[in-house]
């Protein structure tokens, strides 16, 4: 890739079965987890205690990205609430692996598989 | 002397620049395409972690990044200038503590600062060490240096 090729971080998030789904799209590193963070920290300012964070168009993620994903877990968490993964890039599980975090994150293959299996522990 | 040499000021838009660079010098060095992605994210890390030990310590000094295809190897060598002895982790935080895990890994226990900055620290060091084919971390007069090299074929 060139470097004029310039790709961030591009957010979204919907609500999808009363499960709040958060695209993200692009790098997540030092320099753009910040963004990611702000938009969990408001999402669950909000209420949404129930997340699905879509990762299926992240090209980089970084330890700086766990942290943050981490976070986002914990916050939910204190109200009884999940934040699950939806990945099947292999680049990006690598790093889940190699931390361990899939151990501790729900990872699917798609956003309609994670909400069912969140819904099936209802 | 290095292939490509860098130096950056320590700000964190200027470490996706680092990994780019290091990727296209890694490429051109003969390192296979199924490397390159761990090239990529040990640079990234090991260039993370610098700025934030900049930014901490020493915002005005640049953070230098050596490339260098030795043959049959490619070497990055990511070296900050944050004093030594020099904490990973945020001032007045707790101690690390092992990650469950048990790797090795160390991260700020709970309570700790939610700070990305803090979780990823030393948790960067960790994740090197997970990627790189060969890492020495060493200490230098000026800060500390991370010494990462992969297997390459020979193509310049």
């Amino acid at each position: 890739m060139a470097l004029e090729d310039f790709v961030e971080l591009t957010l979204g998030h919907h609500t999808q079965d009363g499960i709040e789904v958060v695209d993200v799209e692009g790098e997540i590193d030092v320099y753009t987890a910040p963004r990611l963070r702000e938009l969990l920290i408001d999402l669950v300012n909000k209420n949404n205690y129930q997340l699905v964070v879509n990762m299926e168009r992240v090209e980089f993620l970084d330890s700086t990205g766990l942290g943050v994903l981490v976070g986002g877990l914990k916050r939910v968490r204190a109200h009884d609430g999940s934040l699950d993964l939806v990945c099947t890039q292999e680049r990006i599980l690598k790093i889940f692996r190699i931390t361990g975090l899939t151990k501790v994150f729900g990872i699917y293959s798609t956003v309609d598989e994670a909400i069912a299996a969140r819904q099936a522990e209802k | 002397m290095a292939t490509v040499e860098v130096t950056f000021t320590p700000l964190p838009a200027h470490v996706r620049t680092a990994r780019l660079i290091a990727t296209a010098v890694a490429r051109r060095s003969g390192v296979t395409e199924a490397l390159l992605d761990e090239v990529r994210l040990a640079v990234g890390e090991a260039c993370s972690r610098a700025v934030e030990m900049h930014r901490r310590h020493c915002p005005a000094e640049p953070i230098r990044v050596e490339l260098t295809s030795l043959g049959k190897r490619f070497e990055v060598v990511v070296t900050d200038a944050a004093p030594p002895g020099g904490s990973d982790f945020p001032s007045g935080a707790p101690a690390p503590v092992a990650a469950p895990s048990g790797t090795g890994v160390t991260v700020p226990p709970n309570g700790a600062p939610e700070r990305a900055a803090g979780f990823s620290a030393g948790f960067g060091l960790a994740v090197i060490s997970g990627l790189a084919d060969e890492v020495r971390i060493s200490a230098t007069d000026a800060g500390l240096s991370v010494r990462m090299s992969w297997p390459a074929a020979a193509v310049m």
